[in-house]
């Protein structure tokens, strides 16, 4: 393999391992699905308000 | 009702998607194509074709199918109508039907060949031991390249078991639905087929000059076969088109299955981030795994006769040449073949969602009696294939005008519908809503502008270098004749299919969304 093979070989396969090493260490360390959703608020009706007046 | 079908996690949408695009072309295509397109030069049009085409066509297709999906359409006619707000919009749907039911019928017969392969090396009969002769020759007679119907013969059961089997492995995951089916298969499919892919690598890369009398061939001079540049190729637009093409293939983007998968998201669900994790593993298996693996060994064993050749020749008849010589080819072979196994299957089960999908949303059917009509369609598909094996014709034929020609017109009809009908700024707003990454807005203006017409230029270049061979062929053989009017007789079949499943959503008032504001329809 000629030294221009060699750069081009490391150029393509670092720029990938690169790009998918940020996106899945992004996508890991994000909160759960779950976790977010019970973020917003409780949307659970109590009625508790209806007899107010 | 039908429960409404969820993806379970992000990282099991990001794997599904991931694996609907890894496949054997990552495996078996990207290095061919790479080695006689100017070897590592061709990285140059193949990065490029990935920024201009598909990110931007993945990000697109991701975006359509959330917007559609919490709008309460997963598949594609009526995902379409959503996107163009018109009922007739459905129609444009049939080709994303069509794709995948057809590639499917094909493509299980590939993956029932990799079983049997992998099967082989287990239990030895691959191994020159047992069987010395010609991998090539054996790899004709396995297909049944001979002779139409002779896969029906004595001496190919096994292989008809071994397809039934696969067939059924495809449905049994199908029917379990998204949640439990794909995305839990894919969920320990994926993190295996690096590992498996991971062992086959180190074994290569560790080679050194296996042949003593030929020290030229060597792990380094194989690296070289396959990365060294031939910078005078990029001047060649045959360069420029493979290299599109690879990258549009192999991100399964015309395909109608990213529009589907992504319609099972929820409104707040992260599509930017999702998108690119998906697009950059598949790139992962393609470039790291791939161009480091196959052309590599073909090369030490086969001399630069491997840098020619097809993709089935190179899987199928040059890899088992190198298992033979190699020091533990036996288990290197099992464990390859079994991935290519694996990768097949989480392609082939995107295959059959949209398809499922539709009968189900489409004509109010249960999961058994969808799953029982797509097998039944399926199966005569694939016993077409099977039986027409002569120079694998009718499989060669599908490949061509379903599984290249119609996968450019579904593409460029997605992409003219995301920005020229969605538009580019509604398009924006709703690639970032829940995104956990920012896209330039630039993107979209590449959306609309640079993406049709690039796609446009590859389709008529593609068209004038293969489709006269193909309408030659029209008219030379019948099997190939048969083939079309298959083609046409399921896509006619669909079409009535999307024209009475528009009549059900209008009773339903499922298109009442076209009389409502863009907030009111939503149904999360």
């Amino acid at each position: 393999m000629n030294t221009y093979g060699w750069i081009m070989m490391t150029i393509s396969v670092s720029s990938v391992l690169m790009l998918v090493t940020f996106c899945l260490v992004k996508v890991l360390n994000l909160p759960a699905v779950e976790m977010e959703e019970i973020k917003g608020p409780l949307e659970i009706d109590t009625h508790d308000t209806e007899d107010a007046d | 009702m039908a429960q409404k079908e969820q993806w379970g996690t992000r990282i099991g949408v990001i794997l599904a998607v991931a694996g609907s695009a890894v496949g054997l072309g990552n495996f078996l295509r990207f290095p061919g194509q790479a080695a006689s397109n100017g070897g590592g030069a061709f990285m140059i049009p193949y990065f490029i074709s990935l920024l201009i085409l598909g990110i931007p066509l993945c990000w697109a297709e991701w975006t359509m199918g959330r917007y559609a999906g919490i709008r309460g359409f997963h598949s594609a006619p009526g995902i379409f109508s959503v996107i163009c707000r018109r009922r007739g919009a459905r129609y444009f749907g049939t080709l994303a039907l069509l794709i995948p039911l057809i590639i499917y019928m094909y493509y299980v017969v590939i993956e029932a060949w990799c079983l049997s392969y992998a099967i082989g090396y287990l239990d030895g009969s691959l191994m020159p031991e047992s069987n010395p002769g010609d991998y090539k020759e054996y790899f004709d007679a396995f297909v049944g390249k001979g002779a139409d119907g002779s896969l029906f013969q004595p001496g190919h059961r096994d292989f008809l078991g071994i397809l039934i089997f696969t067939f059924a492995l495809n449905f049994f995951f199908i029917y379990r639905g998204v949640t439990k089916g794909i995305e839990a298969f894919c969920r320990v499919a994926m993190p295996l087929m690096v590992v498996l892919a991971l062992i086959v690598l180190v074994r290569v890369l560790t080679l050194g000059s296996p042949l003593p009398d030929q020290p030229d061939r060597n792990v380094i001079g194989g690296l070289g076969a396959m990365w060294n540049p031939n910078f005078s190729k990029l001047t060649n637009p045959q360069t420029w088109l493979a290299a599109s093409g690879q990258i549009f293939f192999s991100l399964s983007v015309g395909f109608g299955v990213i529009v589907n998968y992504a319609s099972y998201m929820r409104r707040n669900d992260d599509v930017a981030l999702s998108g690119l994790t998906a697009t950059s593993m598949n790139e992962f298996f393609e470039v790291c795994l791939g161009g480091l693996i196959t052309l590599p060994a073909a090369f030490i064993f086969l001399g630069v006769a491997s840098q020619e050749m097809g993709t089935f020749d190179i899987g199928f008849a040059a890899l088992p040449n190198v298992f033979a010589h190699m020091p533990g080819g036996q288990i290197f072979g099992f464990l390859w073949f079994f991935m290519l196994f694996i990768a097949a299957i989480t392609s082939s089960l995107s295959m059959l969602q949209p398809v499922i999908a539709f009968f189900e949303e489409g004509l109010g059917l249960k999961r058994h009696a969808a799953a029982a009509i797509l097998g039944l369609l399926a199966a005569i598909g694939s016993g077409f294939v099977v039986w027409f094996s002569k120079d694998m014709k009718a499989l060669d034929t599908l490949d061509f005008w379903v599984g290249t020609a119609a996968i450019f017109v579904l593409a460029m009809v997605q992409a003219i519908m995301y920005g020229w009908v969605f538009g580019i700024e509604r398009g924006h707003k709703e690639l970032h809503e829940g995104s956990h990454i920012r896209v330039p807005f630039a993107l979209q203006i590449m959306l609309k502008y640079v993406t049709p017409f690039y796609l446009i230029v590859i389709f008529c270049a593609f068209c004038y270098s293969n489709v006269p061979g193909y309408v030659a062929a029209i008219s030379k053989n019948e099997v190939a004749v048969a083939s079309i009017m298959f083609i046409l007789l399921v896509a006619t079949f669909l079409f009535v299919l999307v024209h009475i499943a528009g009549i059900r959503w209008m009773k339903e008032g499922k298109y009442d969304f076209l009389y409502q504001d863009e907030e009111e329809a939503i149904q999360d």
